[in-house]
């Protein structure tokens, strides 16, 4: 199929890119613009390892075509931490050890900091179902929980 | 996934003209359409995507109901303040549905385009015979593996389960789709699978969703969502009901009940016969119970599917005594 020309704003870099009209966004973020932060777990919108904002909400890159993010402002985890200051979440991750293989880290960390922004972190068993889009096959959960926990409260403070 | 070419529409009416060319489909948050091409189930040629369009993602909630536009979020009707007071139900459905990303992408039309999560649909490259992918190949589903097929409205060409909530909610209270200026009942929206389960929606080429409108109620407002499930998040029903009760002013005698039933039949089910049996009673539990077995009368299982002629009634009954006890 034709090429068509796809231009994206990542991380607040403008990119100009030529796709096939199939390549999905987590397509291109790893493997047309080497952004591998975003991670490809079941590529069927199951798993959250592709989580990324799409003009600051969580979205699944894997469903979400190239061309249907072109003019949207675009996140990924390499896009949080600032001036070399690691995020506030990513931060609570390395203190909290929520993490064991860390596959499923870069989606657990965007889909948190987006739970504490849509202000569903505010009880463990409200982080736990807005974080239910994330699994971790090796069962971090108690610890991604308190990691979540921990953010929400550095940010409320 | 096959390639296909993309269009952005620049109107509805554009959107709708393309759409009616064979081999075109309508992408708005793409969580099915994606995915389903991906599992190589649909086949577009072309995709004509709808999301830039303006002015359909609106919420508009008044006395009278609440009409939300096709491209309205899942996420953002689950979170609006006057749907989560007015319509409980509509509100609990979809934040139980799905994931928050998900929830983020899919709207409200795309959602009532939901294909069903048979298992067998899903993999055609395993499964060559699904009628509803391919009419006459037969259903792999009947003497396979049945635990979350339907119980209710099957016919002997298709078993799968109807998976999504809002329509289920939707369905309780008397809601219509909008298909430009053709309106329908939501009930009457989807179709039982009969001999035809290919064609799950009653919607022709050339057709788009641009709302939903539910009448508002005493009922919708005391209302709920209730969802069983073999996990406690981001997971289709075993058995789920959507209830919403009005009482007389004495607070215990029913005057007006709404229920449907999901995750047991082939389409969102309304269970009018339970509705019928309790209204003019007063709420006990004794007789919400008797009541709620009527809810899954005509129901026939395929082995492994059989827990849910026991679930639906007890759901059904629970939701109803929930509502009760806050009166």
């Amino acid at each position: 199929m034709t090429k068509i020309p796809v231009h994206l704003d990542i991380n607040g870099q403008h990119h100009e890119l030529q796709l096939e009209p199939r390549v999905t966004l987590l397509d291109a973020l790893r493997e047309r613009l080497g952004l591998t932060g975003t991670k490809k777990g079941c590529d069927h919108g199951q798993c959250g390892a592709c989580t990324v904002h799409i003009d600051g909400e969580r979205v699944l890159a894997c469903l979400t075509l190239a061309a249907q993010a072109e003019g949207r402002a675009i996140t990924t985890i390499e896009g949080l931490a600032r001036a070399g200051e690691l995020h506030p979440v990513q931060a609570a991750f390395l203190e909290q050890d929520a993490f064991q293989c860390g596959y499923c880290t870069p989606g657990q960390i965007m889909s948190a900091v987006a739970c504490i922004r849509e202000g569903h972190a505010g009880s463990d068993e409200e982080i736990r179902e807005y974080m239910a889009g994330n699994l971790c096959r090796c069962g971090a959960y108690p610890h991604i929980v308190a990691a979540v926990r921990q953010a929400a409260q550095e940010f409320a403070s | 996934m096959r390639d296909f070419s993309y269009l952005r529409a620049t109107s509805a009416d554009a959107a709708r003209q393309a759409a009616a060319l064979p081999g075109t489909m309508l992408l708005a948050g793409g969580t099915t359409l994606i995915d389903l091409a991906k599992c190589g189930v649909a086949e577009p040629d072309t995709l004509v995507d709808i999301t830039h369009l303006k002015g359909l993602d609106r919420i508009d909630v008044n006395e009278r109901g609440a009409t939300i536009g096709a491209l309205a979020k899942m996420g953002h009707v689950a979170d609006h303040a006057d749907i989560k007071s007015r319509f409980p139900a509509i509100s609990e459905a979809l934040w139980q549905a799905a994931s928050a990303q998900i929830r983020n992408m899919a709207t409200i039309g795309g959602n009532l385009m939901q294909r069903t999560r048979c298992p067998y649909f899903r993999d055609p490259a395993n499964f060559a015979a699904c009628n509803k992918r391919k009419p006459g190949s037969g259903c792999s589903a009947i003497g396979g593996v049945t635990r979350g097929h339907a119980v209710l409205g099957t016919s002997e060409a298709c078993i799968a389960m109807y998976p999504g909530d809002l329509a289920t909610a939707l369905v309780a209270f008397d809601a219509t789709v909008h298909l430009g200026e053709r309106k329908l009942l939501v009930d009457d929206f989807f179709l039982l699978p009969g001999t035809t389960p290919d064609r799950e929606h009653a919607i022709e080429p050339g057709e788009m969703i641009t709302a939903i409108e539910i009448p508002g109620s005493a009922a919708a407002r005391r209302s709920t969502y209730l969802k069983i499930r073999d996990r406690q998040s981001y997971e289709f029903a075993a058995a789920s009901a959507a209830v919403g009760i009005e009482f007389e002013a004495d607070g215990r005698t029913i005057r007006d009940l709404r229920i449907a039933l999901g995750g047991v039949a082939t389409k969102p089910w309304r269970v009018r016969a339970v509705e019928d049996a309790l209204k003019g009673k007063a709420l006990e539990p004794e007789t919400v119970r008797a009541a709620s077995l009527l809810a899954i009368e005509g129901a026939v299982d395929h082995g492994a599917n059989h827990y849910k002629i026991e679930l639906a009634p007890r759901v059904v009954a629970r939701a109803i005594l929930k509502l009760g006890e806050t009166a």
